[in-house]
């Protein structure tokens, strides 16, 4: 690359104040990975970037290199995902969803599946389909893309071939556990054949047959809590936009 | 000492430094306005240090809307003439300057000191969003206009303070996303175009 500008699509995961009103705005771009770059006088009203390097905005940019960081010189948004940012439910999974992908993701590291998963879970949660669902989905498939898809055939410990029955899951042991091996891992939780079973079917079908798995709620809580305890295992820490998330979650809850 | 400002004698290299810290002023502004300094009468230099110590001795949080005041309450609050059924609800107390500028809004303000900020671990109770419900609870306020930054944070706060008020069969408005004056509609955004659209006005 030694043309001095350059233009890819992205998805704004993060953006800080920087000086007085320029933004220092971390991009999950298609063509180049994490990506971060200075936008000049975004925070001004009149700014012509403003609108379209928001969180979470799906833009079309041109960037020029600098000597330290790169320089959006030109943003058009393609999708800004409006019924997101219309619901605070969805912007807090929307919040959730840029923290995680930012926390697994190293900068300038090409990654086109990981954006195209990111921008389907966006597509998904705009168009009205499962929140819950869509965030299962894209954590599972992201873990398995980054390299700790969890072993679910097999225990990960003994390698025996998983009965049909209550099994256990460690993220330690990176997936599922016999009854032998699991029992005496104090790390190891239970997973119900039905949470096995959903997990092992999507990890290997795209998210249109994942919506055709029913879920009930006590299910649905059973994976959340799997797929976050994997998660806090891998990052060793707790993402700040989980407490948010489950805050209006109990809140609403209380209102109804 | 940086050596960035050496040439010059150590008191002004230290004032140099000193504006350079401030937002927005670069080193040549900054050994621009040291030189300038030297050169004025020594009771303007004394104004100047004045008026910057009386920002940290006197000031303190208006104890009803939590602007930043010298007498308590503050000038708008104690105002008669304004109308306290309306309560304006901004982010920092710079925000109450541009409005006041409008001369439009006659009611009276409340700072939150901050939004909510989920990726900074920022929380409701970080902010003195309590301090607004407990107004609301004892005053005769018929309406809340959310005044907070047309951002993804301004948003979420505003969105879940109006969850907060709505049950109190308050007014809770917000105010309009739409084009800047002055500004051009080639430039302007998806979202503030689809607001505008959403909010346009009989002419």
């Amino acid at each position: 690359m030694t043309s001095r500008v350059y233009q890819t699509e992205a998805i704004i995961i993060k953006r800080h104040k920087f000086g007085e009103a320029d933004r220092l705005i971390t991009l999950f771009t298609s063509d180049f990975g994490k990506v971060r770059a200075i936008a000049k006088g975004a925070m001004r009203p009149k700014s012509k970037l403003g609108g379209n390097v928001e969180l979470l905005s799906y833009s079309q940019l041109m960037l020029a290199r600098g000597r330290n960081l790169d320089i959006i010189t030109q943003a058009q948004a393609i999708d800004n995902f409006l019924p997101i940012r219309d619901s605070l439910e969805l912007m807090s999974a929307g919040f959730y969803l840029t923290e995680l992908v930012d926390a697994f993701t190293e900068e300038n590291v090409e990654d086109r599946e990981l954006f195209s998963l990111f921008l389907n879970t966006l597509k998904e949660m705009a168009g009205s389909s499962d929140m819950e669902r869509a965030l299962r989905y894209f954590e599972l498939r992201l873990l398995s893309h980054m390299g700790y898809r969890p072993q679910l055939q097999k225990c990960a410990n003994c390698s025996r071939q998983l009965e049909p029955e209550a099994n256990y899951y460690s993220p330690h042991q990176g997936g599922a556990l016999c009854r032998e091996c699991g029992y005496p891992d104090m790390s190891a939780r239970t997973i119900s054949v039905n949470a096995l079973k959903v997990l092992r079917l999507w990890l290997k079908c795209d998210y249109a047959t994942a919506c055709r798995v029913k879920l009930t709620a006590d299910l649905s809580r059973e994976i959340k809590n799997l797929m976050r305890e994997n998660i806090r295992y891998l990052l060793e820490k707790q993402l700040k936009s989980i407490e948010w998330m489950d805050r209006l979650n109990s809140e609403q809850k209380n209102h109804a | 000492m940086n050596s960035y400002f050496l040439p010059a004698a150590k008191p002004i290299s230290r004032l140099i430094e000193e504006l350079h810290k401030l937002p927005g002023i670069g080193p040549k502004t900054a050994q621009r306005l040291a030189y300038h300094l030297l050169q004025a009468p020594p009771e303007k230099s004394r104004d100047l240090a004045d008026a910057i110590l009386g920002i940290k001795e006197n000031l303190r949080l208006c104890s009803v809307c939590l602007n930043i005041t010298d007498s308590d309450p503050c000038g708008i609050c104690s105002d008669e003439t304004r109308d306290g059924m309306k309560i304006c609800v901004v982010e920092e107390p710079i925000d109450i300057m541009p409005l006041e500028r409008t001369r439009k809004f006659r009611g009276l303000y409340h700072v939150l000191h901050g939004v909510i900020s989920p990726s900074d671990g920022i929380k409701p109770e970080d902010l003195r969003i309590k301090e607004l419900l407990d107004r609301l609870g004892s005053n005769s306020v018929t309406e809340v206009i959310l005044a907070t930054n047309p951002n993804v944070e301004g948003e979420a706060t505003s969105m879940y303070i109006q969850r907060l008020i709505t049950p109190l069969g308050i007014r809770v408005t917000r105010l309009a996303r739409g084009l800047p004056f002055g500004g051009d509609l080639e430039y302007a955004d998806d979202v503030t175009l689809s607001r505008a659209l959403e909010g346009r006005q009989e002419m």
